[in-house]
């Protein structure tokens, strides 16, 4: 028998605006309206703002360790304005601006991160789930989320974010692999930043593409210019139309850089040259749109300074009052654990102690029983 | 009424949870048109659909990480894991995630989810199926624990944990699926969560013990001649140390009996809060007949391993003299 060809395919790449404002009418017309665009551009300008705030307070002792999400806005921005908004967005830690466009309030997102539960529990109004710590473990949590919506027989869909390290857990090859063989409509976007903490793509995924990995699923796949909110938006509409028709996964790769360090307890300068972060920084999203939005006689410098002196003073309103949220309660440990709490639990919660002579008095030594 | 097999037990609970609530819905490796390889589901796909028993990809963490998805949307997943040995790939999931979800939320998501895991050993299995892992879990915040000794106990109890609003990782010890026949009520009845059962009732030492142990437990007895009380624990979190203070107080010797492992094995925590709640009623140090602090052997040794009622007789003998 001859040698025959069991597979040939191959990967699209979107771009649409690019680093040099070449906009691809064809594809990008009509795509996002005016007036949507410049609400886009205000979310981002005001989760940029929120970042570098967030960085400070860290930085002030004000805050604990944080993420940063500079560069990749455009993301989970793009996704989330592409959905619906009761389809779960199930992220990481690098999607504030998407769930800042769902509507989750700003305040959750720095609340998460000043050490304080109750920043979590306003996420679920809004389809949203808590921020998720543990790498790569999220995605299995969309499957089930959009398994549920589709046992219920609702249209709803997930949207799931993680990194290019993420691609390396295991969980994410089961999250892929139940979604493709139990038909449940999830997206999984990776926003493939190059770097997990200081390790590189190349050990993540030597491949050429991190949306391949999506083919070994049954998946279709795409690559989007993850800083381009316009090749973001166009790859969301696919991915959501073929996960809507079909009830089937969708997997999204994009391209993006994390512009800042890990967290701010990390360093980047231990182990990348500033001359790729500065070449990224000419491709920073923002920018790319203000000058389109500039080029298209819809923006202004005025307007601009305008926005970012409205979007300090909305930025530093939540800090303020953030800052000033009643401190939780001690019994907040013990009350969440479970719906009845077991009569330890409350022992421990009333009595703040777990030893059993703080606990039970009756206990300590009397004339009776001293020996 | 009729006689069922543990196995027959838990199927019936089921049956009765998935008629009443269509929020119940089963998955796993087998669990559909085989029945589960215990043949626990047995019949289950064909009356309610491969909707609500479905046969999942061969992954752990992934039958668990959905399954908290699909709680987290309202549903209430039964997820099966086919041997205990097998639960280890879902501990991330488990406990950082199922347990963990209604305290970082403050309770805007939950995860009521019941885990079924075949338990223990006995059963001439290979490697890896014999395994008594609970007191990893226990020591884990936010997730339940239970172990039925019986059919009748093992239908009640897992009616509670399929409606409790919290994980619960429901241990079924494999030893007993079919070795003992109960009287089990075709009618509905619940456990509580959390309340230990006084199997018999005696005067001169306490036997604590959960699962498997409990029948070598109640042969060993049988063979001391003795006036000994037997707690079968049930639910090994919340652990119903009241009846077990009642007893130790009133009997002032206790041996404590698990196939676990005996470091860190839950044998411990027992006899510490015995030790805090029972301290001037103790006559004897409090004795753990339990698994050696060895891997579990192949099946040529298992029953070398695991307490059987010799050794507990033992223990017991040892503890009565002191």
């Amino acid at each position: 028998m001859p040698i025959t060809n069991a597979l040939t395919t191959s990967i699209e790449r979107i771009s649409i605006l690019d680093e040099h404002g070449n906009f691809d009418q064809k594809l990008g017309k009509g795509l996002i309206p005016d007036a949507d665009l410049l609400k886009l551009y205000e979310t981002m300008v005001t989760c940029r703002m929120m970042d570098e705030v967030a960085f400070k307070l860290q930085r002030s002792g004000r805050m604990g360790t944080y993420p940063q999400n500079m560069g990749q806005e455009a993301n989970s921005l793009g996704a989330a304005y592409a959905l619906n908004n009761d389809d779960w967005l199930v992220t990481c830690y690098r999607e504030n601006c998407g769930l800042m466009w769902r509507g989750v309030p700003i305040d959750s997102i720095l609340l998460h991160w000043m050490g304080d539960e109750r920043g979590n529990a306003m996420a679920r109004p809004h389809h949203a789930t808590p921020i998720a710590v543990p790498i790569g473990t999220q995605m299995l949590h969309a499957t089930g989320l959009a398994w549920a919506a589709k046992y219920r027989g609702q249209k709803q869909i997930a949207c799931t974010f993680f990194g290019d390290g993420a691609t390396s857990e295991g969980d994410f090859h089961e999250a892929c692999n139940f979604a493709a063989n139990l038909d449940i409509p999830v997206i999984f976007f990776c926003q493939n930043n190059f770097w997990a903490i200081s390790v590189p793509g190349r050990i993540q995924c030597s491949a050429p593409t991190v949306a391949q990995r999506g083919i070994a699923y049954g998946m279709p796949c795409l690559q989007v210019d993850g800083n381009d909110l316009f090749a973001v938006v166009y790859g969301m509409r696919k991915a959501i139309d073929h996960a809507r028709t079909t009830g089937k996964p969708y997997f999204i790769e994009g391209v993006t850089y994390r512009l800042g360090d890990h967290t701010t307890a990390d360093d980047a300068r231990r182990y990348r040259d500033q001359a790729e972060v500065d070449a990224w920084k000419a491709r920073d999203p923002i920018t790319r749109l203000r000058n389109y939005m500039t080029k298209k006689g819809i923006w202004s410098d005025a307007k601009d300074t305008a926005l970012r002196k409205a979007a300090e003073a909305s930025c530093m309103a939540t800090v303020e009052r953030c800052e000033q949220v009643e401190h939780p309660v001690r019994s907040d440990v013990f009350n969440y654990t479970f719906a009845d709490l077991p009569t330890d639990l409350i022992t421990q919660r009333e009595t703040g102690h777990t030893h059993s002579l703080g606990q039970d008095p009756s206990q300590l030594p009397s004339a009776s029983n001293a020996r | 009424m009729a006689t069922l097999t543990l196995v027959q037990a838990i199927n019936l609970a089921l049956i009765q949870e998935m008629e009443k609530d269509d929020r119940v819905i089963l998955l796993g490796e087998d669990v559909g048109s085989n029945g589960g390889v215990f043949r626990v589901t047995e019949g289950l796909q064909k009356r309610f659909g491969t909707n609500r028993v479905v046969d999942t990809p061969l992954a752990e963490s992934g039958i668990i990480g959905t399954s908290i998805g699909l709680a987290m949307a309202g549903l209430r997943p039964v997820p099966e894991i086919q041997f205990e040995g097998f639960l280890g790939p879902a501990y991330d999931q488990l406990c950082s995630h199922a347990a963990r979800m209604r305290t970082r939320t403050r309770g805007t998501f939950t995860v009521p989810m019941t885990v079924r895991v075949p338990v223990g050993g006995g059963i001439h299995a290979p490697e890896l199926h014999s395994d008594s892992p609970e007191a990893f879990y226990t020591h884990q915040p936010g997730l339940k624990v239970v172990m039925p000794s019986g059919p009748y106990d093992a239908k009640g109890l897992l009616i509670s944990a399929l409606r409790d609003p919290d994980p619960v990782i429901f241990f079924e010890p494999k030893r007993i699926y079919r070795a003992i026949r109960e009287e089990v009520p075709e009618d509905e009845y619940t456990i509580p969560l959390g309340k230990a059962r006084v199997v018999c009732e005696g005067t001169d030492l306490t036997v604590v013990s959960w699962g498997a142990s409990v029948i070598q437990c109640m042969q060993a007895i049988e063979a001391c001649g003795r006036s000994i009380e037997l707690i079968d624990l049930r639910t090994i979190y919340p652990m119903d140390m009241q009846t077990v203070e009642q007893s130790v107080s009133k009997t002032g010797r206790c041996v404590i009996v698990h196939e676990a492992p005996r470091t860190c094995g839950v044998g411990s925590e027992v006899a510490t809060q015995i030790m805090e709640k029972c301290f001037l009623h103790l006559e004897a140090p409090v004795q753990r007949v339990t698994g050696f602090d060895t891997i579990m052997p192949y099946y040529k040794l298992e029953l070398e391993y695991l307490p059987d009622a010799a050794r507990i007789q033992r223990g017991i003998e040892d503890c009565l003299a002191y």
